[in-house]
């Protein structure tokens, strides 16, 4: 068993668990924090999408181990106060879903590569969602929500 | 996955002694590789040794006409550090080309390079610019080093320590990746170096390799043409449900080309 204390969305929760137990089941299982989808469990779709240390991964292929000492955010850390953070806002204005089941993995990612270039191209955009696939093939408005959210984020937004 | 211990090094040496002591045991980087690997039960270690985040691993520097990358150095920060991108712009911008941008924040040079798997991009890099595999017993030339499929020159518990890239006058990168994993389909890496044209080939084999009859045909000028006719057996090629051996010999061509464009272009 390995003890493993994460600051997960600013509080420190440590847990003992098996030392084979993925980041996504620490998260899920131990903590109750569903936000963050087991899609694939293969590394390919990025429902499973949260930030360690300020950088978006994939929390199906990491260990709770490896994230010990570590800073993660998932979704349910991203609105404050009861009030939706401009990209979940953005997402919902724009409809960016339509299961809603790679939304929080989006989302995530969005902030990833909103945070490194923060008026993306579409081309960019493209590129910086290539780790995360919508099942529902909802892009056109997934595109529009991140374009949105780069707005928001800048405060350019009406 | 089946169960396993998991070890934190806090030291280079420290996992060494471990690896040399249990002799099943695996060691881990970025994982982007080996996690997968393992939740599909395909390997079953002992222990996974954790060398992410080692200090001696971290760093990145150039001198003495050489670049330096540390093993622990991920896609990331290799393909946004301003120190690569002045010394071997191509090698940033291959850095930023692998996989997506989850597995760029977690996945390591010395990781892919550990792994040579025969469609990772960085092997193409490393073997294109003649560069210096340094491990914890030696300095291994890149032509030696690569030994085909999953296979390297790495002894058991030899670790990757740092690439020692020399600097070379030109060098470019073009791929076709495969649009689901991001790996390459086919990938070629050519480099004006000191010692002539180098042209590596990754993607399209059972483990990435030198085109040489591309080197000797641009060795008289980097010309396009000079590629028309440098001869490529596609005999040799992998062949599989993404694209057959004669559509990857034509990729190496088309992808060869490109990469020539480039290097001849702006940088």
């Amino acid at each position: 068993m390995a003890k493993v204390t994460i600051k997960v969305n600013g509080t420190n929760q440590t847990r003992a668990v098996e030392d084979r137990t993925l980041l996504v089941n620490f998260l899920r299982d131990e903590l109750g924090l569903t936000g963050t989808h087991v899609g694939c469990d293969t590394s390919q779709c990025g429902c499973c999408t949260v930030h360690v240390n300020g950088r978006a991964v994939k929390s199906c292929t990491l260990l709770a181990a490896q994230a010990n000492g570590a800073e993660v955010l998932t979704i349910e850390g991203m609105a404050k106060k009861g009030k939706l953070h401009p990209i979940q806002q953005a997402f919902s204005e724009c409809h960016g879903l339509q299961c809603g089941f790679c939304t929080p993995g989006m989302i995530m990612a969005t902030a990833g590569l909103l945070k490194d270039n923060a008026n993306p191209t579409e081309e960019q955009i493209y590129k910086g969602l290539e780790g995360n696939l919508c099942r529902c093939t909802g892009y056109i408005n997934i595109v529009k929500a991140v374009k949105r959210s780069a707005k928001l984020l800048r405060g350019k937004a009406r | 996955m089946y169960a396993l211990n998991y070890v934190k090094a806090k030291s280079v040496q420290e996992a060494a002694e471990f690896l040399a002591a249990n002799p099943e045991a695996k060691l881990l980087a970025g994982g982007m590789t080996l996690l997968p690997t393992l939740k599909q039960r395909l390997a079953r270690p002992t222990h996974l040794v954790d060398i992410a985040g080692l200090p001696e691993l971290r760093r990145i520097e150039a001198k003495g006409g050489r670049l330096v990358v540390g093993a622990g150095m991920k896609h990331h920060e290799v393909a946004t550090s301003a120190v690569v991108k002045k010394a071997i712009p191509a090698l940033a911008g291959l850095a930023g080309e692998i996989g997506d941008p989850q597995v760029r924040n977690q996945g390591t040079i010395g990781g892919s390079v550990a792994n040579n798997d025969p469609a990772a991009d960085y092997p193409a890099a490393v073997l294109g610019l003649g560069a210096t595999v340094v491990t914890t017993k030696r300095e291994i030339a890149a032509d030696d080093y690569f030994q085909g499929l999953f296979t390297t020159a790495l002894g058991e518990g030899e670790i990757v320590v740092r690439v020692e890239f020399p600097l070379p006058k030109k060098a470019a990168y073009c791929k076709f990746h495969h649009p689901a994993s991001g790996y390459a389909v086919a990938g070629v890496f050519i480099a004006q170096t000191a010692g002539g044209v180098r042209v590596a080939v990754t993607g399209a084999g059972p483990g990435v390799f030198r085109w040489s009859a591309a080197e000797a045909a641009l060795a008289k000028g980097l010309k396009p043409a000079a590629l028309e006719s440098a001869k490529l057996d596609a005999s040799g090629l992998n062949s599989d449900i993404h694209a057959d051996r004669e559509y990857r010999a034509n990729l190496v061509r088309v992808m060869a080309k490109r990469a020539l464009a480039k290097l001849s272009g702006k940088k």
